[in-house]
């Protein structure tokens, strides 16, 4: 089976005032299908320009990175853009759902601009609130809910267009202990019931330790790359 | 995206900032609202005048005497003694003229037993009720015979019969007193109600022109010659020749000047028409200055929603909105706010045109074009006021505008 992320001899450069910042300096790495992957690192050590990179936000300056198979390095900010919200969801620390508006409407969005048609939408977002544990929360708006369940929401948000790859960018740094937890839990267990790939940039090892295999990063180059023997959860 | 889903999205995003699209959107209801009222009344009154006009008489031109340089000093149209009977009577034989009536007035007092008033007398041949036409109310008007002998006869207008003959007596038969000379009623005249310019039409006093000449003026020359063309389309031939025919009597060569005017209501009209116009564009300017206002205030207010959800375009970005549609919805966001304040606007200048209409009893109008004009133009802000911030938005780059705090 082709694996979902390819990357050979990644490097990104860019210009930050005078100095020239090296953030990747040559990265190979594969995530097959089903994996559930830890990226690790201090601040500074390439994780995030990786994760901008894998989830087609920022391209590479050298090197190839394939996206399901296809070449996705040299793409066109619109091509790009398709490919990110049709085959790639994403999660982030400060959930970024649109303040005033339903738990509903907001995991509709992306099926909005991938143009499903309105009366498609409704039951995917219900189906995958009830994945997540909040179909009950549909009506609610962000500001009546815990962060942890605003984070469910961003969840369910990454997976209504059925991405082959799902990106969480510190998912559980806004989060108290027990909501962690729980996200990482409800992670763990898309991973191995609907056989979600999940890549998790994270600094803390213990959310981290919720991975099967962990990759840890420093200055641009990647470190260590190891099956996570202990999982937690 | 279909533009149906990009204006539901612009929508969504305006009604969740409720308080703030109002507002936004006062400027241009503000405007448009302005413009409709202001423009209501300008063109109600400008239709009430033209009526007025045409109420004056049918296919009506007026001959009065020009100016006169006298010791250096130019009287204005009237001054000149100019206009005599017989110019009357010359006119009348032109073709296509109907009627022909000069015009002798003067304003005195008018005694009829222990009452009195002041009003104009107006001295006028008895073709003057079928040019102005104007109908008898009672009576009779006088003849051609009682002209030529300058009889001392009067016919009186509503109001001065009302004030002469308070106590709704007939005046017909009675004596009225014209500057000592008793003269006797013989005829009434039906209302006419104000004129377009608010003068009462009815507060006048009818006699013989020859008459006026001889006992009020003492001159041998009158006011105006009033002349009714056949038709209205030989209203302009007419004027030509009775201009000529006026030239050759006051033996008249080119390097002087006419010593008389001829206008007719077709000129008066469109001078009233053309002061219309020039209040209308002056509305159109006033419309345009607080339109650019309330534009600047969209702009302003869009500029600050851009920075202030630079976060939910980069997660829009990030779950697939190309830079295109996010300027779409932005765009989109500024045309909605200002065509429905442009509506509103619409919607509270009607309101606003009624109040007047019941308050003033003014006459208004609210023009089809106007109301369209003023919707367009809202839109028209919106595209160029949005413009500027919907591309500042979709300049953004997903990465940093997730980051921005």
């Amino acid at each position: 089976m082709t694996p979902v992320v390819e990357v050979a001899g990644l490097r990104k450069e860019y210009a930050m005032g005078e100095d020239r910042v090296h953030a990747l300096r040559g990265v190979d790495l594969t995530l097959e299908r089903g994996e559930f992957v830890a990226v690790m690192g201090p601040s500074g050590s390439g994780k995030s320009t990786f994760m901008h990179v894998v989830g087609l936000l920022d391209s590479p300056s050298e090197g190839s990175y394939r996206f399901e198979g296809s070449e996705a390095s040299h793409l066109s900010a619109d091509e790009r853009t398709d490919i990110r919200g049709r085959r790639l969801g994403f999660v982030f620390q400060a959930y970024n759902l649109l303040p005033r508006t339903s738990a509903l409407e907001n995991v509709e969005l992306p099926m909005v601009y991938a143009g499903v048609p309105e009366n498609e939408r409704r039951p995917i977002a219900l189906a995958k609130l009830d994945m997540v544990g909040i179909a009950h929360l549909a009506a609610h708006h962000p500001n009546q809910m815990s962060g942890g369940q605003q984070q469910r929401v961003a969840i369910a948000r990454s997976l209504v267009n059925d991405p082959s790859l799902i990106l969480a960018d510190e998912p559980t740094g806004a989060l108290d202990t027990k909501s962690s937890q729980e996200v990482m839990r409800l992670f763990t267990r898309l991973n191995r019931e609907a056989g979600i790939t999940v890549m998790l940039v994270t600094h803390e090892a213990d959310v981290a330790a919720y991975a099967r295999r962990i990759v840890s990063f420093r200055d641009g180059l990647v470190t260590s790359d190891v099956v996570n023997e202990r999982r937690a959860a | 995206m279909t533009v149906k889903a990009t204006l539901r999205l612009a929508l969504s995003a305006l009604i969740r900032n409720k308080a703030r699209s109002l507002l936004t959107m006062l400027g241009i209801v503000i405007g448009v609202a302005a413009v409709i009222v202001t423009v209501a009344i300008g063109v109600g009154a400008r239709t009430s005048v033209q009526q007025s006009i045409s109420s004056l008489g049918s296919n009506l031109i007026v001959v009065q005497p020009g100016s006169v340089t006298q010791t250096g000093a130019r009287t204005g149209f009237g001054g000149a003694s100019s206009l005599t009977p017989d110019d009357g009577l010359a006119i009348a034989k032109l073709p296509g003229v109907a009627a022909v009536s000069p015009t002798v007035s003067v304003r005195t007092q008018v005694v009829a037993g222990d009452n009195n008033w002041q009003t104009t007398i107006t001295g006028v041949a008895p073709t003057y009720t079928f040019i102005r036409s104007w109908a008898i109310a009672s009576g009779r008007l006088f003849n051609e015979n009682e002209v030529a002998s300058a009889a001392k006869i009067a016919v009186l207008g509503q109001t001065v019969a009302g004030q002469l003959f308070p106590d709704g007596s007939s005046p017909i038969g009675q004596t009225i007193i014209i500057k000592g000379a008793p003269f006797t009623v013989i005829g009434t005249l039906v209302a006419l109600g104000q004129s377009g310019l608010g003068q009462d039409q009815d507060d006048i006093v009818l006699i013989p022109y020859t008459s006026a000449m001889e006992r009020l003026t003492g001159l041998s020359t009158v006011n105006t010659l009033m002349v009714s063309a056949g038709d209205s389309a030989q209203i302009d031939p007419v004027t030509q020749s009775v201009t000529q025919l006026l030239e050759t009597r006051h033996r008249i060569v080119p390097p002087q000047t006419d010593d008389f005017q001829v206008r007719n209501l077709q000129a008066i009209a469109q001078t009233a028409s053309q002061t219309g116009t020039v209040m209308e564009l002056l509305l159109a300017g006033v419309a345009a200055v607080s339109l650019l206002v309330g534009g600047i205030g969209i702009m302003n207010i869009m500029l600050v929603s851009v920075t202030e959800r630079t976060r939910e375009i980069g997660l829009r970005m990030s779950v697939g909105a190309r830079a295109a549609t996010i300027l779409r919805q932005f765009l989109a966001e500024s045309i909605v706010l200002s065509t429905i304040g442009g509506l509103i606007g619409v919607v509270a200048g009607a309101i606003g045109t009624v109040a007047v209409a019941l308050l003033t009893h003014w006459p208004t109008a609210i023009p089809l074009q106007w109301v369209l004009a003023s919707v367009a133009f809202s839109a028209m802000v919106g595209i160029f006021f949005g413009y500027y911030p919907a591309r500042q938005a979709a300049a953004l780059n997903p990465i940093e505008a997730l980051r921005f705090e």
